[in-house]
């Protein structure tokens, strides 16, 4: 009976979350110009009163208005003299749509049971009527990826953009990269065996990358051979022995970054990125050597060490730029799919600390594309690639100036209202009435 | 089994068998042994400030006699011949549970909220009937090993509960009962903050629960000591009992020192306290309080830093603990302060000594040493007259060594206690230490014998040729085997001779052959080689004991001041100064600061006597005001009820906490220490300003505005427990706790003031204080039916809810909350975090602004606390709020919400100098804080932050270093470990 009653509302629960969403915004149809904007292209370059065109979902010209001649008939014009335009902010590492409320165990998707999990796919999971992933947009968070947590493989990711019917019309790639979370060096003693519970060095360590390269070489010997018997775990591995999948690491320490590189080395695998990397900033050489990106945890986090400089978390990746690596900001921490739109101001933190403003836009838009292999379409605003963009009133790194006004995904004019906005603008108008 | 029997027979032979004279004996005649015993020809140190030298001191029946250079002697009198030994009164314990066994553990499911026991005080964890006694066995093996380090005599108790009952004073006689043994089976009562672990009672839960709960015990106890109760509590009829026995408090560090002591003073009461050896680090806070301070001595040994990886991890506040511990019993007497040492706390009771060693070098004085194990105990105990000395009179509780007592080559021979002598190292064991030579078989060797008091060892040479060998020396018997000079044969000589008189060796050897023949050596030369050896090492150790101690800082962690800093007059010239006031916004302009306020703010100012500021280009603003805080704090719920309106979080405020400094660098000057949200009535707040460096009690503001912690919703009513054991459930229930409190709250406030006895009930005077418009709620609020409610429920009760905070649901409730009266303090876009924050929205802040509410953003979170300006910025661009009323939703706004706006939040000339430089707009989230200066004093400035950067490395390499040394010296060292913080929330449990 109890358990009914505990079944009944989590179906409740389930379906007030499910209300209200956005309606996706159909295929562009009609030719569009955004005209007068400071374009910011997101690979270090600016282009004061641009012109950008977009047709058929695509960037068709992007230059200086004085120098890009235009025919204005054929096209809708969008004055945006004295804002601004960027291409759509990528998050990467993101958990998007895999949970809907963190305290609701009924709406969490976020991770699978067992430690050896690359066969487990974040995209079938991924909602799109999340009311968390439609208040991305109104701050130019347009992309992202959506990754599986948990154990020592966590399971395989996915790329979508933010305006869709379901997971398949979200993907932009499908399977982009496996997560590993790299074996920790400090344990916790078993205080309920008497243990000091303080933190430790870990004596497994080597038990656990040991068998972490076990895991890798039986993969490796299983697609050798005619796979007589399905092995879905070891399978799912095989992207990236062949260079089709990208290899995401999350470890912080430095022995454990410098162990975790050359374990991927060792196995053969080539698209290698450091998540969250705390210590990164210690082994620039060593990663700008074996040509390996990162993931650098949030910007918004507190230094671990009551030691660290107070604002190691913020100047971080300007250290790493500057020593010629390749980085993107994740987000993920204490409620890290809503704070996922504040993407932007991490990114504008960076600033505060040393980045210049197009060095901090790349962190958000080139660089994710790049390590996420989707810049081929995405990450900047160049002819010939996706139109996903937006429009700001003002600087859209800077919380006190991001007011996003237009946003497109592939050209499709995006609607920004949310769930909030609704009820922003009810009760705006409750108390509007003179009753 | 038999080794025992032995030992036991030994001490049969010795002279201080008086028991229940009394009791019938059925086993022999009876025969009290009535002589006299003397030691003679000693240097007795009759107390640590009473040296006599060639002294005789006479015992009989267990106590001392006489003593002194020339006392009469009585014919009945065995003597024993001290010379070249001394005599020292025998050690102290006083905080031990020597001999008692320690409850189970209570096992259950889920919390218990009431009381187990009937008959008792309300709370299980308050047993001041407890009687260590009852529980008590004579531990010989544990008193064996208190007897080799010195110890005589130990107060022991029950270690269980926050009243834990009565202790026995213990004598460490291992021949004798429990009659003659138990020196007082009352002798003190022992109190601490810590839970029993036999009953799961759930209240307290936290350490400021703890302090509540005594304070109310001991307020009850008055009351059912004047004859108000008409029921029976044994407890309170125990602890009335106990009020005049010393009291025992276990602190356990500085902090909980201090917070014992000012629980003790309130109610007259001085505690002697149980410290945590962290003392030194405010050791002025400590000397405040005239607790007298039982010490531990369990220093840290050195960690081991070979691994460069792991040791960068090790935190320099670590770090320098393992520097700094040993120098704190020095400090604390070179402080006056009154202190006993303990074993307490020790993983090995065998490291006490070595411990006291390394005291000693670091400082402290042998005299004060020997005080703090003798005659302190002794007089914080009250036994002055029978412990701790040896005059005439006192128990014969005395140690028998070759030297100083704290001397590393010092031999403890003998420990006596109460006449019963008890041998650790046999004292008339001949010294064979020197060289020998002999002849056997027509060889001759060469013998160097060393270290046969305790560890013998033998250099055995024949002609160039070094023998391998096996040397002992027992009861004057030496037996050697070694290896013969051929050494192509496996073959051994084995010798066995005893001495007379050290001087030479007398016996027999046995040759390879089987044949025995007669071994004489001679002592040719006194074991001189070996004390240059020893005076060799004793250079070295003494270079040791000169290790510096690293400065201690305020905090004592990084970015700790070595001086507290001081207030400075300060000229800002030429900056943007954010008024908060009708002036708004001023370009170009001066500030002033002179005695901890804005003395001026105009064009052109100027002063003699400031440091002038250039802040051209730059932005002054008043500092940042967080209301809602969690940082700073030892803890922050107390859940074990569903009210606890009588904890407060002043009673716990954390001055060592780094996230005040991280706050400091993100321009906050005050935080609101908030309860957490556990329970409906929560706890009384602590408001505080970041005076980085300052005691816990000096941040706290001077008459500070009283806020008390409300909460509704989820949390309250439990929503993610699996049990449901505590009223409420429901949002229905919450409004049914406040009606019923509110009301009871007022029955006491009348009674209170009808002038007739009552029973004084903290959560009550709290709760009136409410009702009498003296204290102000600030309550965690999400959806708007709680929010609705809470206004209506005081509304009944004629008062008004201060602040709601989090309060994201404000905005469906902004026209009732305005017309209430009622501020906000919310996040700017928090939500999707629980099922309550669904209807979380962005522009919450700025619809309860524009509705006529007084709108703060608070974090409720270390992080984001450092990053408020960025954070008020978001209204500006969820909501469109002007930039100069999204900068009052961070200063001024919270000072009104908390009553300081009279003292902050804006700059004003005559208000406090709680100032900020930026060196951008302070909105923007490419600002930073240049400096932070409270009252006039810089906490926080951007340049000293980059030299601290500097210093915390070289420090941190040069305790590095020192710990290599440790470690190749071959001194045991312990793995490094990874200091946390344990982030503390409003759902923070403890």
């Amino acid at each position: 009976m109890k358990k009914n009653i505990i079944n009944i509302f989590s179906f409740l629960l389930c379906s007030a979350i499910a209300f209200a969403q956005q309606t996706p915004a159909p295929k562009q149809n009609k030719d569009f110009a955004i005209v007068g904007a400071t374009a910011h292209i997101g690979n270090g370059e600016v282009i004061e009163n641009s012109i950008i065109v977009v047709s058929d979902g695509k960037i068709t010209t992007i230059g200086p208005e004085a120098s890009t001649p235009i025919t204005k008939q054929a096209m809708d014009m969008i004055d945006a003299k004295g804002k601004h335009v960027y291409p759509g902010f990528i998050v990467a590492n993101g958990t998007l749509g895999l949970v809907e409320v963190d305290a609701v165990k009924a709406s969490n998707d976020l991770s699978e049971m067992g430690m050896y999990n690359p066969h487990i796919r974040s995209i079938i999971a991924y909602n799109t009527e999340s009311k968390i992933v439609e208040s991305m947009r109104p701050n130019g968070v347009l992309l992202g990826q959506i990754t599986p947590r948990g154990g020592r493989i966590a399971g395989t990711s996915s790329v979508v953009q933010f305006d869709a019917w379901n997971w398949e019309d979200a993907a932009i790639k499908t399977d982009d990269g496996i997560h590993i979370n790299w074996p920790n060096s400090f344990s916790r003693g078993r205080w309920w065996l008497g243990e000091d519970p303080a933190l430790k060095p870990n004596e497994d360590y080597s038990k656990q990358v040991k068998e972490l390269a076990e895991f890798f070489n039986e993969s490796k010997s299983y697609d050798k051979g005619k796979k007589a018997e399905k092995h879905l775990p070891y399978e799912a591995l095989s992207g990236l022995f062949d260079g089709s999948q990208h290899l995401y690491i999350n470890v912080d320490d430095e022995k454990g970054i410098t162990d975790a590189v050359n374990f991927a080395k060792e196995q053969g695998v080539a698209n290698i990125t450091i998540v969250g990397g705390y210590e990164s900033g210690n082994i620039t050489d060593f990663l700008k050597q074996n040509n390996v990106s990162v993931f650098l945890r949030r910007v918004h986090t507190r230094p671990e060490s009551e030691d660290d400089d107070y604002d190691l978390p913020f100047k971080l990746a300007k250290q790493l730029v500057d020593a010629g690596i390749l980085v993107a900001l994740e987000p993920s921490g204490q409620m890290e799919r809503m704070n996922s739109r504040n993407l932007p101001f991490y990114a504008g933190t960076t600033v505060a600390y040393g980045l210049t403003k197009p060095q901090a836009l790349q962190l958000i838009t080139q660089n994710p594309a790049k390590i996420l292999g989707i810049d081929d379409m995405y990450g900047t605003l160049e002819a010939g690639k996706s139109a996903t963009l937006f429009i700001s009133e003002g600087d859209a790194l800077d919380m006190r100036t991001n007011k996003v006004s237009h946003a497109f995904i592939d050209g499709r004019k995006l609607s920004l209202e949310t769930h909030q906005t609704e009820l922003w603008k009810r009760y705006a108008e409750k108390y509007s009435r003179k009753e | 089994m038999i080794k025992f029997y032995l030992r036991l027979f030994v001490f049969m032979c010795s002279f201080s068998l008086f028991g229940q004279d009394y009791f019938p004996s059925n086993t022999g005649v009876i025969a009290n042994n009535s002589n006299y015993t003397a030691f003679t020809n000693a240097t007795i140190h009759v107390s640590p400030t009473e040296v006599i030298e060639n002294a005789t001191m006479v015992v009989k029946d267990g106590k001392v006699v006489s003593v002194g250079k020339s006392v009469s002697i009585p014919k009945n009198t065995t003597t024993i011949d001290l010379t070249g030994k001394s005599i020292y009164p025998s050690f102290i314990d006083m905080f031990t549970d020597f001999g008692i066994k320690k409850p189970e553990r209570a096992r259950g499911n889920g919390p218990q909220y009431e009381a187990s026991r009937t008959g008792f005080y309300w709370n299980d964890h308050v047993m001041p009937e407890q009687d260590a006694m009852t529980s008590f066995n004579y531990d010989s093996k544990s008193a064996t090993e208190m007897q080799k380090l010195g110890f005589g005599m130990v107060n022991t108790h029950m270690p269980d509960g926050i009243v834990r009952g009565t202790g026995a004073l213990i004598a460490l006689n291992n021949n004798a009962d429990n009659a003659v043994r138990v020196v007082d089976g009352r002798s003190a009562q022992y109190l601490s903050f810590d839970k029993s672990v036999a009953y799961r009672q759930a209240y307290p839960s936290s350490i400021m629960g703890s302090m509540a709960l005594l304070r109310q015990m001991y307020h009850d106890a008055n009351w059912y000591a004047d004859g108000n109760v008409k029921t029976k509590d044994l407890s309170l009829e125990a602890l009335n009992k106990n009020k005049n026995l010393h009291q025992i408090f276990e602190g356990g560090s500085r902090a909980n020192l201090l917070r014992a002591d000012k629980v003790g003073d309130e109610f007259n009461i001085q505690y002697v306290i149980l410290g945590g050896g962290d003392e030194y680090e405010r050791i002025e806070e400590v000397k405040a309080t005239n607790a007298p301070v039982i010490l531990p001595i369990d220093f840290q040994m050195a960690y081991d830093v070979d691994n460069p990886y792991l040791a960068s991890t090790l935190a320099l506040s670590d770090m320098r603990a393992w520097n700094q511990e040993p120098h704190n019993p020095r400090l604390l007497a070179e402080n006056g302060i009154t202190f006993a040492l303990t074993t307490h706390g020790l993983k090995s009771k065998k490291s006490f000594s070595s411990n006291l060693m390394k005291a000693i070098e670091s400082g402290l004085s042998k005299q004060k040493a020997l005080e703090a194990l003798t005659t302190v105990p002794a007089k914080l105990l009250g036994k002055s007259d029978v412990i701790g000395t040896l005059k005439a009179g006192s128990y014969a509780n005395f140690l028998i060594t070759s030297g100083d007592i704290f001397d590393k080559k010092t031999t403890l021979f003998e420990n006596w206690v109460q006449g019963t002598q008890h041998i650790i190292e046999n004292m008339n064991v001949k010294d064979i230490d020197g060289d020998y030579t002999f002849n056997l078989a027509g060889n001759s060797y060469d013998l160097a014998i060393s270290g046969s008091a305790s560890k013998p060892k033998a250099k055995l040479e024949t002609g160039d040729k070094s023998l391998g060998n096996k040397i002992s020396y027992v009861d004057d018997w030496m037996n050697l085997t070694f290896k013969t000079a051929d050494s192509t044969k496996n073959e051994f000589i084995r010798i066995i001779a005893t001495t007379k008189d050290g001087n030479s060796l007398n016996g027999k050897a046995t040759l390879p052959n089987g044949n025995d023949v007669s071994f004489y050596a001679n002592k040719t030369k006194k074991d001189d080689v070996d004390d240059n050896d020893d005076k060799m090492k004793k250079d070295e150790d003494d270079k040791d004991g000169e290790v510096t101690m690293m400065p201690v800082t305020y905090p004592n962690l990084a970015y700790g001041f070595e001086e507290k800093p001081k207030a400075e007059t300060l000229l800002f010239k030429n900056a943007t100064v954010w008024t908060n006031e009708a002036e708004g916004i001023l370009e170009n302009t001066d500030v002033l600061i002179k005695n901890g306020k804005i003395s001026k703010i105009g064009k052109n100012l100027s002063d003699g006597s400031a440091k002038v500021i250039d802040a051209t280009g730059k932005h002054l603003t008043s500092g940042v005001i967080d209301e809602h805080s969690h940082i700073a704090a030892a803890s922050i719920n107390e859940g074990g009820q569903n009210s606890s309106a009588e904890v407060t979080i002043e009673d716990v405020v954390d001055a060592d906490d780094i996230d005040i400094y991280r706050n400091l660098a993100g321009g906050v000057t005050s935080i609101q220490i908030l309860h957490g949200s556990a329970n409906p009535i929560g706890g009384r707040s602590a408001i505080i300003k970041l005076k980085w460096g300052e005691s816990a009690e000096n941040l706290v503001y001077d008459n500070s505005p009283k806020f008390i912690k409300f909460a509704l919703g989820e949390n309250v009513k439990q929503s993610r427990s699996q049990f449901n054991a505590r009223f409420p459930q429901s949002r229905m229930g919450v409004e049914q706790v406040f009606v019923d409190y509110f009301s009871r709250a007022k029955a006491y406030d009348e009674a209170k003031k009808s002038g007739k006895p009552y029973r004084k009930d903290i959560e009550m005077e709290v709760l009136a204080e409410i009702l009498n418009k003296e204290r102000f709620i600030s309550c965690h609020s999400y959806v708007q039916s709680e929010i609705n409610m809470l206004m209506k429920v005081a509304e009944q009760f004629d008062f008004n809810i201060n602040t709601f905070t989090h309060i994201l649901e404000g905005y469906k409730v902004a026209d009732k909350m305005a017309e209430h009266g009622v501020g906000g303090s919310t996040f700017s876009d928090w939500w999707a975090y629980k099922y309550e924050v669904n209807d979380a929205i962005p522009y919450n802040a700025a619809i309860m602004h524009n509705a006529g509410v007084t709108v703060a953003i608070n974090s409720d979170d270390a992080e984001m606390s450092r990053r408020l300006n960025q954070e008020a910025a978001k209204s500006v661009k969820y909501g469109n709020i002007s930039e100069e009323d999204a900068w009052k939703f961070v200063t001024l706004n919270p000072a009104k919400l908390l009553h300081l706006d009279d003292r902050v939040g804006s700059l004003k000339v005559g208000k406090d100098a709680d100032v900020v430089l930026w060196n951008d707009h302070p909105l923007s989230v490419y600002a930073k804080a240049e400096k932070t200066i409270i009252e006039g004093v810089t906490y926080f400035d951007l340049a000293r932050d980059k030299q601290m950067r500097e210093s915390i490395q070289k420090e941190k390499s040069e305790l590095v270093n020192l710990m290599l040394q440790e470690k190749n010296k071959g001194l045991k060292t312990q793995p490094v470990k990874k200091k946390e913080k344990v982030l503390l929330h409003c759902d923070s449990m403890d």
